[in-house]
């Protein structure tokens, strides 16, 4: 599945294409090498032990690296065939594009409406019933609308730990994204928070281009459709879900899925 | 057995050190409010020798202290939380900012009164004493913004930041309502210090006031309620009833400190509330 590594012909259908990215955190290499194709409209799971570089790849989708101090990215990530990392790229406009839901719920300290109408309105959208559909709509997308329809304009810390990560992914949807990142969204959350979660991720990609960081391989194997395994920075191997944890090509990916390390 | 002892000898003495701290402070409450509150009344402030110009002095004078301070020691809070890179500028700026706060405030006085009274000759003012105060606000001002900004959570800032917002937006949007009352309680700490400094505007804004109540002009003589104290203690007038003056003024600003913390207290609250709750 040459595919996925990325060396062959980029096609209509991926929607992001990573070749031979390299990252490092000051003199540590954390990504080695990196070439993956991401295609549009699927769930693409990273899987791998802690530190083996999954969510730092993810964080270099939109750039969220940049925040950080002596860190170096070399090679080419290209979305929708546009390099993110050109010097003219607008980096406000590719997280707007780019979304993303991070490992623990971090809605603002504010109403449940106002999380949602953030990004709405940093990019401008003042006109009140636009305001008012667009939370409805995400709130919806998000299958939160139903719990908090009476308490919108209360506060969003007041909401469960799944409910306060499923408003996260309704504030993103809220911003219209397409491709949305997820880095381990539900370790924080309970088993039955965690389903519907799951359930809410493979009904998004009718929409969206899915990434998933997640230590759980059930959970990789349960909704992806495209599975990566990355170890001590290397992308090992990446294939079809249902070939890469039945018949891996790599040893050392076999062993990992079976649980003998990690 | 022995653990336990220890143990409980450790309680008592920590509840005693607790216990000590209410009761010196009830102690100089009772004795400072017993000498000084039989003496308030409206003939204190309009009377002959009335504190009213003094009164209003002092708030006068903060308050121009603050608007002198605040945007810029707020603002290099700000610019160290958020914008700064870890170089040896920053280091620079942050080592200014704690000499800043060491110096004696005599000595910044004695700065001011260079500047505003032998430089510039415009003699002791409130103008003088508020922008010389400002210097004493600025690295508390810095400290105070930059502790706030830095205890709100970096998920925010990764979240708002991730959903294409720039920095000015999240900053402006997210952190600083969320540091807001982190700043309001420091800028609180900073006007009462303020609110009871003397040594600095003894030298600058002087130990008289206008002759007309109210008097905003900023070349007018700014005699505060802190230095009136010091003055009539230390150069007591014959028939000013000079001990009276100074004990019903020392109970004047401490009830104005009171005062103060609970006016300043109260809306920091609401808006923790406010800001988390309802529509913020």
């Amino acid at each position: 599945m040459s595919a996925y590594k990325g060396d062959g012909v980029i096609l209509m259908e991926d929607k992001i294409v990573v070749k031979n990215l390299d990252l490092y955190y000051g003199d540590n290499q954390a990504l080695k090498d990196v070439s993956i194709v991401m295609p549009e409209k699927s769930i693409t799971a990273f899987i791998g032990p802690s530190g083996c570089g999954k969510s730092t790849f993810l964080r270099t989708l939109n750039r969220m690296h940049d925040l950080l101090p002596n860190v170096k990215i070399l090679g080419r990530v290209l979305i929708d065939g546009q390099e993110i990392y050109s010097p003219d790229m607008d980096v406000v406009q590719l997280r707007k594009r780019v979304g993303m839901v991070f490992q623990r719920p971090n809605p603002f300290p504010k109403s449940v409406f106002e999380n949602v109408a953030y990004g709405p309105r940093i990019h401008g959208e003042v006109r009140k019933h636009r305001l008012n559909e667009t939370v409805e709509q995400s709130l919806r997308g998000a299958a939160l609308w139903d719990e908090v329809k009476d308490r919108l304009h209360k506060s969003a810390l007041g909401l469960s730990g799944g409910q306060q990560q499923r408003l996260c992914i309704a504030r993103l949807l809220a911003v219209e994204p397409e491709v949305l990142l997820m880095d381990e969204p539900t370790s924080a959350l309970d088993p039955i928070s965690t389903m519907k979660i799951e359930e809410l991720v493979t009904v998004l990609k009718q929409k969206y281009t899915i990434g998933i960081v997640t230590h759980n391989m059930h959970q990789a194997s349960r909704i992806s459709d495209h599975t990566a395994f990355f170890l001590n920075g290397e992308l090992i191997e990446a294939d079809d879900t249902g070939v890469l944890f039945t018949r891996p090509a790599d040893k050392r990916t076999e062993d990992y899925i079976s649980g003998r390390f990690g | 057995m022995k653990a336990k002892q220890t143990n409980a000898l450790a309680t008592l003495l920590l509840w005693l050190a607790a216990l000590a701290i209410v009761g010196i402070l009830a102690w100089f409450l009772i004795f400072i409010l017993g000498r000084g509150l039989p003496v308030l009344g409206p003939q204190f402030f309009t009377g002959p020798n009335g504190v009213g110009g003094q009164f209003f002095n002092s708030f006068y004078i903060l308050f121009l202290s603050l608007v002198f301070s605040l945007p810029v020691g707020v603002g290099a809070g700000i610019y160290l939380a958020e914008y700064a890179p870890k170089n040896r500028l920053t280091d620079v700026m942050r080592l200014s900012t704690e000499s800043l706060a060491t110096v004696p405030s005599i000595v910044l006085g004695l700065f001011g009164m260079i500047i505003f009274v032998n430089v510039f000759k415009l003699g002791f003012t409130i103008l003088g004493g508020a922008a010389t105060l400002a210097l004493l606000n600025l690295p508390v001002l810095v400290r105070v913004t930059e502790e706030s900004l830095r205890n709100v959570p970096a998920s925010y800032r990764e979240a708002s930041l991730a959903l294409g917002a720039t920095m000015w937006q999240t900053l402006r949007k997210v952190i600083l309502p969320t540091a807001l009352p982190g700043l309001v309680t420091g800028t609180t700490l900073v006007a009462g210090r303020a609110l009871g400094e003397t040594a600095i505007l003894i030298f600058t804004a002087g130990m008289s006031v206008s002759r007309h109540l109210f008097d905003l002009r900023l070349t007018a003589p700014g005699e505060t309620l802190a230095v009136h104290l010091y003055a009539v203690q230390a150069n007591p007038l014959p028939g000013t009833h000079a001990g009276r003056v100074a004990n019903g003024t020392a109970a004047l600003l401490v009830l104005v400190a009171l005062a103060f913390n609970l006016l300043l207290a109260l809306p920091s609250r609401w808006l923790q509330h406010r800001l988390s709750g309802k529509r913020g």
